[in-house]
């Protein structure tokens, strides 16, 4: 006889035990260090900071190594994580323009102050196996070739243009502070500051597919990289019972500005207008992917017709966190037996009732 | 924040209000909406009782059932009758709640027009012009083409006759028992960031057409372990040439029912 | 400083069930077990059930003297508002702030129509007005000492607008009952 699905415990403790031994796989082979994978494993681990919107290189190792690599479940550890912690107070806008800069660079001029940064990039590496690197216990690559930093001000190239009126002005933050996505639902329409918080922790790949749609025409994107930078950006707090702001420490950010054309409307002239990327860590992909949306998104603001998926807010914002997303695609691992089994009485139903109407006219016939 | 949805939930029967709704350490899609609720109004002198598919020995139901008992302390039962809060997943319990009893359901999608109209922005709109012509053609268009409506579960249903509410993917087997009941019925979806609730005694009617009233449905078997004709059953295969056996879906109603116990 | 709920989780959480039962179940009266020992005039249920409820995202107002408003916002950390009009939560320890002033949201967002914690005279159930609607069976009766003498009228203009609108909860020592705007109200005869 039957007996209805026992021991869901058991079963669950067995699960996790043999988890724990496919994490660590073949014990002879050394276990994986936090310092190892922060170290050499760090854009994966700037990924899952800014999936997972909590900057800490070492937790986010942590949930790297937990997840045994999967990066949105180490990202959905990390935010289950930061979920439980204090907010003591809110940081000052990151100045951004003021970073101590690892990589810049732009597009759209040839050379502009400050120069042009490559930093370490794998744009102009040849994509072939390395496979010096398999060979383990290697000595350690000879230092990079250094320079003394010019220490000139790099101006950011959409003030340039804004300088030369070209540049759409953005209206400046309201006083009001901007709605926080971490504690508010999402709400329709949505102020930029809001899709930006959602694009920032959005998934990477989602992000892409939908940037590189508005360069294929859905979206009517013409976008240049006004410029793309990493650096180290200093994180100032306004303590009210100090009374004066103090640097607190520095975040490695990437961030993106797109210039996009726009033909003007009403009383806008025809003018550039700014698609704007920022993640934490060393994200350019997402960075410029967040950048393009960002752009698409501004569309209702602008006047223009919204028809491509990238430029649909409630359908980009709402389907971009891949927490959610991936537990409720996840979710259709549970047991649904019960709904299943409300569905066939269903369909043998209405099978039932065709099958009689199929049959009554030809019986009708044959009278 | 939560209580205080939980308050407005209740004053505004059926309709949805927003929550800042927090990552669990579940996925979302998991029952986080129904453990945040649950978490929100457990106390010390709780007794929860957590069912998925009305069953209290699935895995999920396990798995939340550890969580609040590890990390809340709370006494657990799988007696329907010993619970005072009872969350559940897809299934009401066949044994009549009582009014010291709270039923907290997890819900994916809150949205009862989300099939017919995906923009939250719209279907705030018509919720709130009390609309619903969009469900009401589609029940009519089923009927007109397959006789019945085609929906078996979350069928859409209208509280206190305003607000339509997805009474989430329960078979409608389950939705006449929504109707004036006398527990407090609260609605959690963690992802959708959304509560709602039915309040008790409030009457709540699954949405049909005078002339095609809603038919809840079971599968037409008495349960080969306890005998009942009246539960709702789970369809199981035995063999790959078409055997079949049909079981309640409610483990403690089937245990008490096998036991002779009054019901 | 008097202290507030002397174990802030245990006691919300008590507090906040006892409001939810009575929001629930319309007009049936809770009593407390561990309330607060408020400053007056402050009725020790309408003090569990504004700590309960309020915090720094809940902009409040009340009528309460100085001592208690700074009771309230040190323990609820709720910032205070001047104006009834503006707030999601109003605790009135005197006069009833009129229903028809206060925040009754739209028809899109009526959640976030105001939460009044009224202070009363004396709850009695079993007598005087008839309360139905959802939450109710049949009926529950409930006699209110120290409403204003147009409360009925007010909490009908309340009921028309729904889905807008007020709900309130009524204190008295360490009673409380509840009247979400869904509640019909009829002269106990």
């Amino acid at each position: 006889m039957y007996v209805a699905v026992k021991g869901g415990e058991a079963a669950i403790e067995a699960a996790h035990a043999w988890l724990a031994a496919a994490r660590r796989g073949d014990p002879a082979v050394p276990e994986l260090g936090l310092a190892q994978i922060e170290q050499q494993l760090s854009l994966a681990v700037d990924r899952v900071m800014a999936e997972g919107s909590c900057h800490d290189r070492g937790l986010a190792a942590l949930a790297i190594k937990q997840a045994r690599g999967d990066l949105i479940e180490a990202a959905f550890l990390l935010r289950a994580y930061r979920t439980t912690l204090t907010r003591f107070a809110a940081a000052e806008p990151l100045e951004t323009g003021r970073m101590r800069v690892l990589r810049r660079i732009s597009a759209t001029y040839k050379d502009l102050p400050g120069g042009q940064v490559l930093g370490p990039t794998f744009d102009y590496t040849h994509r072939l196996l390395d496979f010096a690197l398999a060979a383990e216990g290697a000595p350690p690559p000879p230092p990079a070739p250094e320079a003394e930093a010019s220490g000139a001000p790099m101006p950011r190239v959409s003030e340039i243009l804004a300088e030369e009126g070209l540049m759409r002005r953005e209206a400046p933050g309201e006083a009001a502070p901007p709605p926080d996505l971490t504690r508010e639902p999402l709400r329709f329409p949505a102020p930029r500051a809001l899709r930006l918080q959602a694009l920032a922790r959005g998934d990477e790949g989602f992000l892409l597919g939908l940037g590189y749609s508005t360069q294929r025409g859905y979206g009517n994107a013409h976008p240049f990289v006004a410029e793309l930078r990493l650096g180290e950006a200093e994180v100032v707090l306004h303590p009210p019972e100090l009374g004066f702001p103090i640097s607190i420490g520095e975040v490695t950010v990437t961030e993106c500005q797109m210039v996009n054309q726009f033909a003007g409307a009403g009383d806008a002239p025809p003018q550039f207008t700014r698609g704007y990327g920022l993640a934490l860590g060393h994200c350019e992909r997402k960075a410029m992917a967040m950048a393009l949306v960002d752009r698409a998104l501004l569309a209702r603001e602008l006047g223009e017709e919204v028809a491509a998926p990238a430029q649909d807010e409630e359908f980009v914002l709402l389907h971009a966190d891949n927490v959610e997303a991936t537990g409720f695609v996840e979710h259709l691992k549970l047991p649904h037996h019960v709904d299943f089994q409300s569905e066939l009485e269903k369909l043998r139903s209405i099978r039932a009732r065709f099958e009689a109407e199929r049959a009554a006219p030809r019986a009708e016939a044959a009278e | 924040m939560i209580r205080r949805a939980i308050l407005k939930a209740i004053a505004i029967p059926g309709h949805q209000i927003p929550f800042g709704a927090r990552e669990m350490p579940l996925p979302y899609g998991w029952g986080t909406g129904g453990i945040q609720v649950t978490a929100s109004i457990l106390g010390p002198s709780d007794v929860l009782k957590v069912i998925d598919q009305g069953a209290d020995d699935t895995t999920n139901a396990v798995s939340i059932r550890r969580f609040f008992a590890r990390t809340a302390g709370v006494a657990t039962t799988t007696r329907t009758a010993e619970a005072t809060v009872i969350q559940t997943r897809h299934r009401i319990p066949e044994r009549p709640l009582r009014e010291d009893q709270i039923l907290v359901f997890q819900v994916p999608m809150p949205e009862p027009l989300f099939r017919l109209e995906p923009r939250l922005a719209e279907t705030r709109r018509l919720h709130a012009l009390a609309d619903y012509s969009l469900a009401q053609v589609k029940l009519y268009e089923d009927i007109a083409q397959q006789g019945e409506s085609a929906s078996s579960y979350n069928h859409p249903v209208l509280v206190n006759g305003r607000y339509l509410m997805s009474p989430s993917p329960i078979p409608g087997f389950d939705n006449p028992k929504l109707d004036r009941n006398p527990a407090l019925l609260l609605f959690g979806a963690g992802r959708e960031k959304k509560i709602y609730a039915v309040p008790p005694y409030t009457p709540v009617k699954s949405l049909d057409f005078d002339d095609h009233p809603f038919a809840p449905m079971r599968a037409p078997h008495p349960c080969a372990l306890c005998g009942s004709t009246a539960h709702y059953l789970d369809e199981i295969v035995t063999d790959d040439r078409g055997g079949r056996m049909f079981v309640c879906s409610d483990t403690d109603a089937c245990a008490d029912a096998a036991a002779g116990a009054p019901r | 400083m008097r202290p507030g709920f002397a174990d802030p989780v245990l006691d919300a959480q008590a507090a906040f069930r006892a409001v939810m039962e009575a929001m629930a179940r319309p007009g049936r009266v809770l009593r407390l077990a561990a309330p607060p020992a408020p400053p007056p005039p402050l009725a020790p249920a309408a003090a569990a059930a504004l700590l309960a409820l309020a915090d720094a995202e809940t902009p409040l107002w009340t009528d309460a003297p100085e001592e208690a408003r700074g009771w309230i916002a040190f323990h609820s950390g709720a910032p205070l508002l001047a104006a009834p009009g503006e707030a999601e939560f109003l605790l009135a320890t005197a006069a009833m702030p009129p229903l028809g002033l206060l925040r009754a949201g739209s028809d899109e967002a009526p959640q976030e129509g105001a939460t009044l914690i009224l202070q009363v005279e004396a709850l009695r159930p079993g007598a005087g007005w008839r309360l139905s609607g959802p939450g109710i069976a049949e009926e529950h009766r409930l006699a209110v000492c120290g409403l204003p003498a147009d409360f009925p009228a007010q909490w009908a203009a309340n009921a028309a607008r729904f889905p807008r609108g007020v709900d309130l909860v009524l204190a008295a020592g360490d009673a409380l009952a509840a009247f979400p705007r869904t509640l019909r109200i009829e002269e106990g005869g």
